[in-house]
């Protein structure tokens, strides 16, 4: 029984079913991130959440009480949105102190904990203002000042960083982080930037075609990937993904790629979980993160098996702390990321230190990992 | 109205230049010269006016029109002048405008922020109420005043009036509410603000624009009506329009030119007023019920 | 916004489902009541023996057969062919012409345009009373050409049964033009100048300018002018009766004139009800397509 329960819970329109069972266990002081494309169904199942959506099947619990059909505002849940939806009519200390007038709160009590708020977010000297003359990263705080008024047992925030220019939204990230670890809350976040995802979060929800495609630590869900979608969606460079042929030479298991001069390149496997003999000479998908690629001194100490494999370059990319490196493997692009000083050429041949630590293969037909 | 465009990128000639700005002023002739004779006549004597040029200025200028017609022309069989018709109207246009905005507004929260199955058939049906013409619902419209017993008086017109009222402001305030933000109803609900208060504490503060536009729209509308005045309040309770054309039309006597344009100048003065004033919500409204957003 | 519809939701909850639909529900009642009731009534009645007072004696398709050999009708539909084409397409033609010229960066702008609009504000009642006078041979526009020396100037058209009708298409589109130009204007502001500048840079003409790139982004403003036009047009009922009264005889009769005077001075109401009915079938013709278009495409 978790903090909040998500339990086998869909979502229909009509009769267009747009959430799949969807079942995650939520433990209290927990970072949950939804994180998915456009149109995948996790701001759906935010709203689900909040109350604003109704629940076609299954049941949401918050501390074990049945929120099917409750009201939004008896659910003791506070969201920040998308647009921050701030009232545009009332001063920011309205803004904030609105829900507790609704829910009756005597005056002298909403005053003393909006000041709290203000303080914690310091927003004091904006408190008179109307949210029109505020800056972008003043109505996100304005917005969160709001939630945390209410001191409620869930925070629901639906990407609240997306309207903020780059480098703010890097400031603010660290914020609400800090702000999870002071105040240890139970937050489901809804966002579609799998960075955020990964440095927020205590666990990922990856979702995608109203399916919860992965539910893990954000470690999880980066070195194990459950799908080809969940290891091309979370990572940026994306994880390359190069058809391949396993196959056992010198009677260990090898990955064969195809070189940009149309030669075999055999990578051998290591310590190969046991599902891996099913696919003895059957073609496979090799999933390899550009960080396991680089020049053969900037090679992982730590990694056992570093298997080395020269290829044509074709486009090097400085990008100041890294460089990208792009090379041609069955067909594929494939991208390693080099330390700044490493020395590549484009149009030369260049030997790569690949960490097949790091590998992992998927089932080119389910796109499930094979493990 | 849109406001001018930085830059437009077209460029023109001095002599195409020279020919759009004379066109652009004989039209303005063309839309001024009507009403504004009108004005210079209605302070002449009549006398200037059977005998002498229109366009002069008067040579004896005279308000006596503009008494006579407001409190001593003939109209119908009463010499009463305008006066208790230009109150009839006001009596007829203020309830009237305020009831359809009220009801309009409510609908456009309901059918934008509270979207149930079917609530865009029930808003073609209201849309679809503006554009019947109303010569369709004189004959219903006669009896069922008659059976409230309201025919031929100021508030069976103000019924009338809002009935076929509602489906303007309808449209008016869905098309504003549709661009207002859900998000900030969602984040009132969670807050604890049921329906009215919703509607009352977040979206009403920010409808003043729309209000505005639906007012003057409205008022315009009914102030301006004839067929309705015509078909059921005659007599007493006629409005203004209804009156004027009485005036106007009367057969006894001489016709006093000058008495029917100070006549007419005070039918048209509360709306021309309000273009006035507000002119910028008056085009959109006029913008809003055409062009359906 | 979805209203949540679980079963076994709290009363509040529940409450707040059912009180949008209470909130809209009394104007639908009003709604099918006086218009859709009101129309089918009408409806009903053409097909009765009315006179005075409804009355319920079926008599099928008799009024409408007797509607269209009434010559007063059938000059009501020639006068409308006339005055709604003509006003259509002058009001148009003035409206975009005005807009395009306001659009050439104009001083006086904010001048020029309240001028070009304050008609739109004014009744009907007014405008018929004013034109009425100025187009009157005696003492208008005829009688001061002559007093300026011009003895042979005639513009008698308001009491001429031929062109009297053509009096109403002056008057209807000094009225309205200013609305089309608005309607116009707005359209030709919110054209993206980058276009316009990307067509120049391609060499093309002011005239190609405006036939190949800015008048086909107005269609919009096209379509909603002549269903505004044509919907005011057939409605058209002050106007007549403040300007003309119908004549010189019935010259200017009109479906709207047509109707009043059958159903409440003829007692005639069958026949008037049947007028009604092909006055709402004919805009119902024009309107429900676009309200069809509009509707869909927002959804």
């Amino acid at each position: 029984m978790g903090f909040l329960d998500i339990d086998n819970v869909t979502k229909s329109y009509g009769a267009v079913e747009v959430l799949h069972r969807v079942d995650i266990d939520v433990q209290e002081g927990e970072f949950l991130v939804l994180v998915g494309p456009s149109g995948c169904g996790k701001s759906t199942l935010l709203n689900m959440i909040a109350g604003l959506e109704g629940i076609t099947s299954g049941e949401i619990r918050i501390k074990d009480r049945v929120m099917n059909g409750v009201h939004p505002s008896k659910r003791n849940i506070a969201m920040v949105f998308q647009s921050y939806a701030l009232y545009p009519n009332m001063t920011v200390g309205k803004n904030i102190t609105f829900g507790l007038e609704m829910h009756g709160t005597p005056a002298p009590e909403r005053e003393k904990a909006m000041k709290e708020v203000a303080q914690l977010l310091q927003i004091e000297h904006l408190l008179d203002r109307k949210p029109g003359q505020l800056s972008g990263g003043q109505r996100q705080r304005v917005a969160m000042g709001r939630a945390l008024v209410r001191n409620p047992d869930v925070f629901l925030f639906d990407e609240p960083l997306s309207n903020l220019d780059a480098k703010l939204r890097v400031d603010m990230r660290t914020e609400i982080k800090k702000l999870h670890q002071r105040l240890g809350t139970t937050i489901v976040y809804v966002t579609h930037d799998q960075i955020e995802a990964m440095t927020l979060s205590t666990r990922i929800a990856v979702m995608y075609d109203g399916y919860v495609q992965q539910l893990g630590t954000p470690k999880e869900i980066y070195d194990s990937p459950a799908n080809l979608f969940v290891a091309t969606f979370m990572g940026s460079p994306a994880m390359n993904v190069l058809p391949a042929k396993l196959a056992e030479r010198n009677g260990a298991l090898h990955a064969v790629l195809t070189g940009a001069d149309g030669q075999e390149r055999a990578l051998r496997i290591e310590n190969a979980p046991a599902a891996y003999a099913a696919y003895k000479d059957a073609p496979v998908m090799l999933g390899i993160r550009p960080e396991a690629i680089t020049d053969p001194e900037g090679a992982d100490r730590n990694a056992r098996n570093i298997q080395m494999l020269t290829n044509r370059v074709t486009v090097t990319e400085p990008a100041g702390a890294d460089t990208f490196v792009t090379m041609t493997l069955s067909g594929k692009d494939c991208i390693a990321r080099m330390r700044a000083d490493a020395d590549v050429h484009p149009g030369h041949d260049f030997e790569f230190a690949i960490n097949m630590d790091k590998a992992v293969l998927f089932d080119p037909k389910t796109e499930d990992r094979i493990a | 109205m849109a406001v001018a465009s930085p830059e437009t990128a077209i460029r023109t000639s001095r002599i195409t230049r020279a020919f759009i700005y004379l066109f652009l002023l004989l039209f303005a002739l063309f839309y001024l010269l009507p009403f504004g004779i009108m004005l210079i006549n209605s302070v002449k004597p009549l006398s200037e006016i059977t005998g002498g040029n229109m366009i002069a200025l008067p040579r004896d200028w005279t308000i006596q029109p503009w008494l006579s017609a407001w409190s001593t022309a003939q109209i119908g069989v009463e010499p009463t002048g305008l006066r208790p018709y230009f109150i009839n109207s006001l009596m007829m246009a203020i309830p009237a405008v305020i009831l359809s905005t009220v009801v309009g507004a409510l609908n456009g929260y309901v059918l934008t922020k509270w979207r149930f199955r079917g609530d865009t058939i029930i808003f073609g049906l209201l849309l679809f109420s503006c554009f019947i013409p109303f010569q369709i619902v004189l004959i219903p419209m006669a009896r069922i005043l008659g059976i409230l017993q309201i025919a031929g008086t100021t508030p069976g017109l103000i019924l009338v009036h809002f009935v076929y009222g509602i489906g303007f402001t309808t449209l008016y305030f869905r098309n504003y509410y549709a661009a207002f933000p859900t998000e900030l109803v969602r984040a009132a609900q969670i807050d604890g603000a049921g329906f009215f208060q919703i509607f009352w504490r977040i979206m009403l503060p920010s409808s003043g624009p729309i209000i505005a536009v639906s007012f003057i729209w409205q008022f315009t509308n009914i102030w301006n009506d004839f067929l309705f005045g015509a078909s059921f309040a005659s007599g007493d309770a006629a409005p203004m329009t209804v009156a004027l054309n009485n005036l106007v039309n009367s057969s006894t006597g001489v016709r006093e030119y000058n008495v029917h344009f100070a006549g007419a100048i005070m039918a048209a003065a509360p709306t021309l007023l309000v273009y006035i004033v507000a002119g910028r919500y008056f085009v959109r409204g006029l913008m809003a019920g055409s062009v359906k957003g | 916004m979805a209203a949540t519809t679980d079963t076994g939701a709290d009363f509040r909850t529940r409450l707040q489902t059912w009180l949008p639909k209470l909130v809209l529900s009394p104007s639908l009642a009003i709604m099918l009541v006086f218009v859709y009731g009101f129309i089918a009534f009408t409806i009903y009645l053409s097909f009765t023996d009315s006179r005075m007072l409804p009355s319920f004696g079926w008599v099928g398709w008799e009024n409408y057969d007797r509607l269209f050999r009434i010559r007063e009708w059938n000059v009501a539909l020639t006068n409308l062919a006339i005055f709604a084409s003509l006003y259509i397409v002058i009001s148009t033609a003035i409206g975009l012409s005005l807009a395009i010229f306001l659009d050439q960066k104009i001083r006086g702008e904010g001048v020029l345009r309240p001028i070009f609009l304050y008609p739109m504000a004014l009744s009907f009642i007014v405008t018929g009373t004013a034109w009425k006078w100025f187009l009157d041979p005696a003492i208008g526009l005829e009688n001061t050409m002559h007093l300026w020396g011009w003895e042979s100037f005639t513009f008698g058209w308001i009491k001429d049964r031929e062109m009297a009708i053509y009096t109403v298409v002056i008057a209807a589109v000094w009225q309205s033009s200013g609305f089309v130009m608005a309607m116009f204007l707005a359209g030709l502001r919110g054209i993206d100048n980058e276009i316009l500048k990307a067509a120049q840079i391609d060499g093309a003409s002011n005239w190609n300018l405006y036939r190949r790139i800015i008048l086909p982004q107005l269609r919009p403003a096209f379509l909603s002018a002549f269903v505004i036009l044509s919907h005011l047009a057939i409605k058209s009922y002050d106007l007549v009766i403040a300007l003309t009264g119908g004549g010189p005889g019935n010259a200017t009769a009109l479906p709207a004139t047509f109707m009043y005077s059958y159903t409440f001075t003829r007692n005639q109401m069958g026949i008037g009800a049947s007028s009604a009915v092909i006055m709402l079938m004919t805009i119902a013709a024009i309107m429900v397509p676009y309200l069809y278009a509009e509707l869909k495409e927002k959804k």
